[in-house]
């Protein structure tokens, strides 16, 4: 229930923010329909909006959809898929059911995953639908400040990851990063170059 | 340029998420890759944050997007949910430039 409310916002504030970037409504409903990873969507939808090449919107989408490898493989040793099911499973591989799967008790993680990801990917694009058709309407986006959502979208996201000291100091190096770069560099690729900032945790044993 | 990038997105992110269920599960045990997929997100994330409230052409500006901003942190340090932080940022920045 609790996470049904969170990805119907979310899922509102994803199809607003597309349109805002310039997106067509079909184009924010593909998104969901074909790439649906919450993070890597306003990622891709964002750097579009900023006037970011398409290689280095793609790029940054990416390198946010690589933690889903890595819940695909966690979950490959809790749910028993065949054949192309897996192909399905793969599709449903987000945040919402990898949490769901790893946190239900014995037996219950396959029901878990499937349930949760189905159920988020119905609800997750139909607000897309919803909020893209909104905000067409809505006219310029300015206006309404839903170019200031987008940013407050990615701290509400972010939070939730800034556990300790260690992500905190990755979090404000990745932003220093990115501000010393858009003066520098085209749009998008700040972001990107934002992410080198895990890599002295990488080299430092 | 935009149907590309959508197209070439949702494949490459699909083929990632079918990677993980494909590869045998001791690839959970290389600990280095593991880290860095655990925290890539969070530079990717702040980065995103800041270039979306300060970048302009190529310079940065401080404008109602940052004010936004400033009432989303304010909303996320008291927990808020994220539809209330998305609003707040988004109703702060429309009433700075309806005052002008």
């Amino acid at each position: 229930m609790g996470i049904g409310i969170a990805v119907g916002a979310y899922g509102l504030s994803f199809g607003a923010a597309a349109i805002t970037a310039g997106l067509s409504t079909v184009q924010a409903c593909a998104l969901s329909l074909l790439l649906f990873t919450g993070a890597s969507q306003f990622a891709l939808v964002g750097v579009l909006g900023a006037g970011g090449s398409a290689v280095a919107a793609v790029a940054g989408a990416l390198l946010l959809g690589t933690r889903n490898t890595l819940y695909a493989v966690r979950l490959s040793s809790l749910v028993p898929v065949r054949g192309p099911r897996r192909v399905v499973a793969a599709q449903l591989t987000i945040d919402e059911s990898t949490a769901i799967a790893t946190a239900a008790p014995d037996g219950l993680a396959a029901t878990g995953f499937w349930v949760t990801g189905i159920s988020v990917y119905v609800l997750w694009n139909l607000a897309t639908l919803l909020g893209a058709l909104g905000a067409a309407r809505l006219g310029d986006p300015g206006v309404l400040g839903l170019d200031a959502a987008v940013p407050a979208a990615f701290l509400a996201l972010l939070a939730p990851q800034v556990r300790d000291r260690q992500r905190l100091a990755v979090a404000v190096a990745g932003a220093l990063v990115a501000l010393l770069a858009v003066p520098l560099t085209p749009a998008g690729v700040p972001v990107l170059l934002a992410g080198l900032a895990v890599v002295p945790l990488l080299v430092r044993r | 340029m935009i149907w590309a990038a959508v197209l070439a997105a949702s494949l490459g992110c699909f083929l990632l998420k079918l990677l993980g269920w494909s590869v045998p599960a001791s690839w959970l045990e290389r600990e280095r890759l593991q880290r860095a997929a655990v925290l890539l997100p969070v530079p990717l994330l702040a980065g995103l944050v800041v270039v979306q409230a300060f970048a302009g052409d190529r310079e940065l500006v401080v404008d109602a997007r940052a004010a936004g901003l400033g009432v989303g942190v304010v909303l996320v340090l008291l927990r808020a949910p994220f539809l209330l932080v998305v609003v707040a940022a988004a109703a702060t920045a429309a009433l700075l430039r309806a005052a002008g």
